[in-house]
């Protein structure tokens, strides 16, 4: 059963539609007693940095979800904020993040980012270095949709699975042991991001 | 690389979807959760539905038929029309929308911007503004469907949204709406410039030869059409297209980038 975490943020629907047409059981968690017998965790999440933790902070699920990750050694998916809630610390905030993957969360900014927009917005293409796991069957250099001004900068490079290009080039993929994370939106990336979802959800 | 993003614009009115001309002269042209169907299967970068009888009829947004197009999209959805409070917006995004768009309340009440990007994030906030040219030069926005002047020029709006909050702008050209003789090229630009959010540009693209006149000019902006994809031939039978993968990325990276790829040590 997958336990999609519901602290307030994400679009925790366009999840549960995917999961639906992929014929896998799933289950929005609200509390710790919906967490407890997950075998796959996605924590969605959008909006700012400080926001999205102080929410999943007074949800109640924290205690539960640290369990599950660091002892249970559940897979975890984040994504976009769900992603960045999984490192140290983010330049957007002052709230500290669940530390589960060492690394910062940094601004696209500087000389080499010139005057590109921000948000990032749009379909850009993702290089993967890894092909098993969650990236089976998605090509390499497939495109994903993002959405966001803040990328994970890994303390260790080994973590970062994938980059894409937007003025620099970013980490946009993480994986340490049963930690994934993405900054882009599997679910609203088309049949790359579906692949993706059903990857995860059959570990 | 990130790509130009070409984007249908659907208008609903009552419970069907209709293309106008100049913002009036009106045409039925289907079932939006049909259109939303077919625009999976051709893969569309994003979608913008905006029920265009809501604020002009004081309505609540629809939220049973938002909820259903939202369920469709394979693609991120952008919704709009009739929005008045945080707490509506925030109720659409939790249906499965990503991006809600405030047009006359952005107007009406500018605060609405602030206090929508501090709940849920300026990625999820956009703001868009639709703009006629002034008889003696220069332009003016327009809310309730083109109806209303409100005497304010659309590049200080744009800014003022940006600061506030917005996390992308819209440009819609009253004038050339369903007219499909290409964007307002000279006002998009003029707005855009300005601005450091993502901008996109509507109203008046017939052809992707008019797709790639914009990305040329502006780069890395949001493309989007009504008419080109939901009308076909001269007299203008009703057809869903899109433009395949190969075709669309043709015209979308046609555009030289501004700026150089630094690699990740």
């Amino acid at each position: 059963m997958i336990a999609i975490v519901n602290y307030g943020l994400g679009n925790i629907k366009a999840f549960q539609n995917i999961y639906n047409q992929l014929d896998l059981s799933y289950r929005v968690s609200c509390t710790p007693k919906d967490l407890e017998d997950a075998d796959k965790i996605i924590l969605p999440g959008v909006g700012s940095f400080d926001h999205a933790m102080n929410l999943l902070n007074n949800s109640g699920m924290r205690d539960m979800l640290e369990h599950m990750v660091l002892v249970k050694k559940v897979p975890i998916l984040g994504i976009c904020v769900g992603m960045q809630m999984l490192a140290n610390s983010s330049e957007e905030g002052v709230t500290k993040g669940l530390g589960f993957v060492d690394g910062c969360v940094k601004k696209f900014s500087g000389d080499e980012f010139g005057e590109l927009p921000l948000p990032h917005m749009g379909w850009n293409e993702v290089d993967t270095l890894n092909v098993d796991g969650i990236y089976a069957g998605i090509s390499d250099r497939a495109k994903f949709y993002f959405l966001h001004s803040y990328y994970f900068e890994c303390e260790d490079n080994a973590h970062s699975v994938a980059s894409s290009d937007y003025g620099k080039r970013f980490s946009c993929a993480i994986k340490k042991d049963n930690i994934n994370g993405v900054q882009f939106h599997p679910e609203k990336s088309h049949e790359n991001g579906i692949q993706l979802l059903n990857n995860f959800g059959r570990l | 690389m990130l790509a130009p993003r070409l984007i249908p614009f659907l208008l609903i009115r009552g419970r069907g979807l209709v293309k106008t001309v100049k913002f009036a002269n009106e045409k039925y042209v289907g079932d939006p959760l049909n259109a939303v169907r077919i625009f999976n299967e051709k893969k569309v970068d994003e979608i913008v539905v905006v029920d265009i009888d809501a604020t002009v009829n004081g309505q609540e947004p629809d939220y049973k038929l938002i909820e259903n197009l939202a369920a469709e999209c394979r693609m991120p959805l952008c919704y709009g029309g009739g929005i008045t409070s945080s707490e509506q917006a925030t109720h659409i995004l939790s249906l499965g929308v990503e991006k809600v768009s405030l047009s006359s309340q952005a107007i009406i009440q500018p605060n609405l911007v602030k206090t929508l990007s501090n709940k849920v994030g300026s990625q999820s906030v956009v703001v868009t503004l639709d703009v006629k040219k002034k008889m003696f030069g220069g332009y003016e926005v327009y809310t309730h469907n083109g109806t209303q002047g409100t005497n304010q020029n659309p590049i200080d709006l744009a800014i003022k949204y940006q600061t506030l909050g917005a996390g992308e702008i819209v440009i819609n050209s009253i004038d050339n709406d369903g007219r499909m003789g290409g964007y307002d090229l000279k006002m998009i630009s003029s707005i855009k410039e300005k601005l450091t959010i993502p901008v996109t540009a509507i109203g008046g693209c017939g052809s992707m030869s008019d797709v790639a006149s914009l990305v040329q000019q502006e780069g890395i902006i949001g493309a989007g059409a009504g008419s080109m994809f939901v009308f076909k031939g001269k007299y203008r039978a009703v057809l869903i297209t899109y433009p395949n993968e190969d075709k669309k990325l043709s015209v979308l990276n046609s555009y030289k980038p501004n700026h150089v790829i630094t690699e990740l040590k």
